[in-house]
């Protein structure tokens, strides 16, 4: 119970616990209605009633009285486990929680939202995924996007592996939306996959009417199904319920902080849409089903700083960073690519001190090009690496993963410059802006 | 308004208290806020035509599903597709659900609060949003946000102590738009107008009664800062009778109409109550079996079921002669049944019984007949559309009309314009609620509530006893002004002028009345207007009685100053030496009479003199010129 302090104490007089029936008695209005949880961060010496209207009533409880009417039980949903057979004509699609809820059941007698992780939750929810495949699902880890760390990657790319080599017709990950393509990103540097691996999330939880959940997951059934052995994002493509984009996970960025199709291509576009979990028209060239055998290769470096440039930002901001050891520095620059020249020196020291230092824009759309200006060409001297049209936060974990197979500088070089998985174009396309 | 079937309807004194009336009130009033509940828009309705529409899917969430039951998800994922018309600068994100709604509008709870004091609520702690499921579209979210705000109030009516239960604030849901696409269309800029909800306890009794507080409720609320006009407040009623069964109204736009719909939905659940027992006697029952009649109908000359994929039929056995029994002016138990079979999406039934017609002829009738070979008791009912559809609409036949063996349903029905009701839903069994963890709990504190509650605008009734009391209005007059909402211009005038209040009062009730029903727009009457009228009443240029006319010539030339209106249309007072020239001469000419009749005359001689001055000199000055001059003769 997350009562504390007195309001705690209000309850024990009461020997009330949360779940039970009470009444209230205050200035003379009585309130009757079960006893909920508080949240922790709200405030003290309130309790709050669930009143049988459906309400609940938060009541200051200085001046009142409470008698328990029924003990009640601490709330509890669950549904009896139902066995889904499974269908040898269809494919076999393994779906991994990361986070958040593939569905929720609400208990309106006391107004909780239960978050539900197992298969049969999931397509109890949505049975018309049961059209599409055999599942099998099971919940990774459940912790929210923003607390993603670069050693959660490591272990979904393990467990990716593992379905797959069990043999699995394709992948869909649920995740947390706000660092989604970092994790798509870092799963394209990790699996060379002969099957789809399809990352999907929502916008809108999985416990309200409107959620985006099903319309997502039921397209990222049919990515998983398809012939795009690729790591991918799949969410909504635009506002309405109907269509969803398609992305290369190296090439997705979170653009919105709250719309449904939040997630866009950036120097890309969609490899393709979904509508019925169907492929729609195919605007990529993508790695085909089957053409590729399982690699996995999953040792990165955690110690990598993402750094924006800003006018006004202090060489401390570099020299902090080599002092605390880090291996590898991704720089947001200005536009082509570019730092105050007072940072050169500083970066060069970064060299010296044999940290690998990667040049992104914060334009985001576009390529970096260092020779244009001087400062460009003085960054190069200073041996920095152009991260070419990679967004900043997929040369963060390409930088992150090349640090993980060398420390050499010009091999990590070698390896930021060179396309792994799909996140360097050979050139680049009016298309790709603003779509 | 009442149609001429409203007449029509026998008028029968019940005797409700026998017949167990209980009737509750909800009562939902848009709030005049700036901004909508959660987020900056204006509360206005837009008439301009949409930016953008998005379509969206709903879902019925977790707990309403159950097991695996494919059939009754496809069911609940009927229709639930829904267009929203948004707009580019009037709505915003929050509308269409793509943004977490903002924080609680004050300005709204305030305004909660000031409802609360004037209806003697106490005023809840901590106000908890809710979301409260919907999934008919109307709400973007799925749900609407609501929250309780007070409790345990009450209202004072003629008929006594009347228990006000709760006020809620919620949000508004969308408008529902016409729409010839193949979805239900909304607009999104009602959605998340405030409202607060006004609920009674269920403990009235009378149907005159229920439109009493009602009224007294939106007096009390339009003493606030709340939306007037049409739309922005909205009556929904709960009825019962012992026998009977709780049946929501909902959306009773005119509270005249009030006690004829209690009326007739008592009437309603009465002839439900005895089409109950006359099924029992008959030992009736209900076949579940839905027939194809496409055999039967093969050659048929009528278009409407020949243009129709297949034509469906089912028995209803023992019913002979009870679809067709009225159970509200105008509506037949045949229309309780097509009411629940036209949410699948049919036109309508057809009930054998109103048969041949059409273009349906007697010899496919007796056909059909002699197909299902039904018994001379058995009543049949044929729908015409694709099969999957009709086989719906058929369905809920059944289903409504097995109902009909425990008298009245448990409905929520929509109010109609002549004062039936038509069936929209079940009634919801119990309010769907979770927390909306996107708000904050908001604590009310004494320091918010003081404030309001120690300044409360005055109510109605109080308004009326000072108005009386300050301005010597009659009590006609006072309560009209009161109930018309003219106080505050009432008092502002008077402020301004020196005139006779009741002479204020009688143009704010009547002449401007008079002006509206003669098709004058008399929007162009603001306060300046009538008290730059009014000044020349006091001043003495004008006659009371030349009032109205300036009006009907100022509203002709409203940018023309009232006073050059006045002298134009030659409606300023003569000098009193042209008055008495003029009553001289009336008098000459009817010298005989006043010798005759002396003091007599006063009446004749005053009237021919209004008569031809017109409003153009004062009554008072005309009697005393008049008088003396019948003295002078005498």
């Amino acid at each position: 119970m997350s009562y504390k302090e007195i309001s705690k104490s209000f309850l024990d007089t009461a020997d009330v616990t949360v779940g039970d029936t009470v009444k209230v008695l205050k200035n003379e209005i009585t309130y009757e209605g079960i006893l909920l949880d508080r949240s922790e961060d709200a405030a003290d010496s309130y309790i709050v009633l669930k009143l049988s209207s459906g309400y609940n009533v938060g009541i200051n409880i200085t001046g009142a009285t409470i008698e328990l009417i029924e003990k009640g039980d601490r709330p509890k949903i669950s549904y009896e486990e139902d066995i889904i057979e499974k269908d040898l004509n269809k494919d076999n699609i393994s779906i991994i929680s990361t986070g958040g809820t593939v569905s929720s059941i609400i208990d309106y007698k006391t107004g909780a939202v239960h978050p539900k992780f197992t298969a049969s939750d999931l397509l109890k929810a949505n049975p018309e995924l049961l059209d599409l495949a055999n599942y099998e699902v099971k919940a990774l880890y459940n912790i929210l996007s923003e607390n993603m760390k670069p050693e959660y990657w490591q272990k979904a790319a393990k467990s990716i592996a593992d379905d797959i080599a069990e043999g699995a017709d394709g992948v869909v990950i649920s995740h947390g939306t706000d660092t989604m393509h970092y994790t798509s990103a870092a799963l394209s540097f990790m699996i060379k996959t002969p099957v789809p691996i399809v990352v999907t999330g929502a916008q809108r939880s999985s416990d309200r009417p409107s959620t985006d959940a099903f319309l997502n997951i039921y397209n990222s059934v049919g990515a998983a199904k398809s012939d795009i052995a690729e790591v991918t994002v799949c969410m909504h493509d635009n506002l309405n319920d109907g269509i969803c984009a398609l992305h290369k996970g190296t090439k997705v960025r979170k653009m919105h902080t709250s719309r449904r199709d939040t997630f866009r291509s950036i120097d890309s576009e969609p490899i393709t849409t979904l509508k019925d979990a169907k492929v729609n028209k195919v605007n990529l060239p993508y790695i085909k089903r089957g053409e590729r055998e399982l690699e996995l290769s999953t040792d990165i470096e955690p110690k990598v700083a993402l750094i924006k440039s800003y006018p006004g930002i202090g060489e401390e901001l570099i020299n902090y960073h080599i002092d605390k050891g880090f291996k590898g520095l991704l720089i947001e620059g200005t536009g082509l690519g570019h730092v105050p020249d007072y940072l050169v020196e500083p970066l060069a020291r970064a060299k010296d001190e044999n940290i690998a230092v990667v040049m992104t824009s914060q334009c985001l759309y576009g390529t970096v090009n260092i020779n244009v200006y001087s400062t460009g060409r003085l960054l190069t001297d200073a041996g920095v690496i152009s991260g070419m049209d990679m967004t900043p936060e997929t040369a963060y974990v390409k930088l992150a993963w090349a640090l993980g197979k060398t420390d050499k500088l010009n091999e990590i070089k070698e390896i930021i410059q060179t396309n792994v998985a799909g996140e360097l174009n050979k050139s680049s396309s009016v298309k790709y802006f603003l779509n | 308004m009442a149609k001429d079937n409203t007449k029509e309807a026998p008028k029968i004194e019940r005797n409700w208290e026998e017949l167990g009336l209980m009737m509750g009130l909800e009562i939902h009033q848009q709030l005049n806020t700036q901004h909508k509940l959660f987020c900056p828009c204006s509360t206005e309705l837009i008439d301009e035509d949409f930016d953008d529409a998005i379509i969206r899917n709903l879902r019925p969430t977790q707990s309403e599903l159950g097991q695996i039951d494919r059939a009754a998800l496809q069911e609940s994922l009927r229709d639930m597709t829904f267009k929203y018309e948004s707009y580019n600068q009037h709505t915003c994100l929050v509308e269409t659900d793509d943004e977490p709604p903002h924080a609680l509008n004050r300005e709204a709870l305030d305004i909660c609060i000031t409802i609360a004091s004037l209806l003697n609520m106490k005023i809840v702690d901590e106000f908890h949003t809710m979301r409260k499921q919907v999934i008919d579209g109307s709400n973007t979210g799925g749900f609407q946000r609501t929250g309780l705000a007070a409790i345990n109030g009450y209202l004072d009516t003629p008929y006594g102590r009347v228990a006000i239960e709760s006020l809620g604030l919620e949000e508004d849901a969308a408008r529902r738009v016409d729409s010839d696409g193949e979805y239900t269309e909304f607009r999104l800029d009602r959605l998340g107008i405030p409202l607060a909800e006004i609920t009674t306890n269920p403990s009235m009794d009378h149907p005159e009664q229920i439109k009493e507080v009602a009224y007294m409720i939106g007096q009390v609320l339009r003493s606030t800062n709340v939306k007037r006009g049409i739309g922005t407040i909205r009556q929904d009623v709960n009825i019962s009778i012992t026998k009977g069964a709780r049946v929501e109204i909902k959306g009773v736009q005119d509270l005249d109409l009030m006690p004829e719909i209690v009326e007739r939905e008592v009437q309603r659940q009465l002839a439900l109550i005895e089409i109950k027992e006359e099924l029992e006697r008959r030992n009736a029952s209900v076949d579940e079996t839905i027939y194809d009649l496409d055999e039967v109908f093969e050659n048929t000359s009528s278009k409407i079921l020949s243009s129709a994929k297949c034509v469906k039929g089912i028995i209803l056995r023992g019913f002979d002669g009870l679809i067709g029994k009225e159970v509200q002016p105008g509506r037949r138990f045949g229309t309780e049944l097509s009411s629940y079979a036209k949410k699948m999406g049919v036109m309508g039934l057809f009930h054998a019984d109103e048969l041949p017609a059409y273009g349906i002829l007697q010899e496919e009738v007796d056909a059909m007949r002699e197909f299902l070979k039904v018994n001379p008791e058995d009543a049949i009912i044929i729908v015409a559309h694709d099969p999957d559809i009709a086989t719906a609409a058929l369905s809920e036949a059944i289903r409504r009309a097995e109902m009909a063996f425990d008298g009245v349903v448990e409905e929520t029905r929509k109010a109609l314009e002549d004062g039936n009701t038509e069936y929209m839903r079940p009634l919801p069994t119990a309010n769907r609620m979770y927390l909306e963890t996107d708000i904050p709990l908001f604590q009310i504190t004494k320091d918010m509530i003081e404030p309001i509650a120690n300044n409360l605008p005055e109510l109605p009734d109080e308004k009326k006893a000072r108005i009386i009391k300050e301005y010597k209005l009659s009590e006609d007059l006072a309560n009209q002004i009161v109930r018309r909402l003219l106080g505050d211009i009432f008092e502002n005038i008077l402020t301004q002028v020196k005139v006779d209040s009741t002479t204020v009062a009688s143009v704010l009730v009547a002449d401007l009345r008079d002006l509206k029903r003669e098709g004058i727009d008399i929007s162009i009457f603001t306060e300046t207007k009538l008290v730059e009228i009014f000044k020349l009443l006091e001043s003495g240029k004008i006659s009371k009685d030349a009032l109205k006319d300036l009006m009907i010539a100022t509203s002709k030339n409203p940018q023309k100053p009232a006073e050059e209106v006045a002298n134009d249309e030659n409606l300023t007072l003569l000098s009193e030496d042209a008055v008495i020239e003029i009553i001289h001469e009336i008098a000459l000419n009817n010298k005989e009479m006043i010798v005759e009749r002396k003091m007599g005359a006063m009446g004749p001689l005053m009237g021919m003199s209004m008569k031809k001055l017109k409003g153009k000199a004062d009554g008072s000055l005309v009697n005393k010129i008049v008088k003396d001059i019948i003295q002078k003769h005498m």
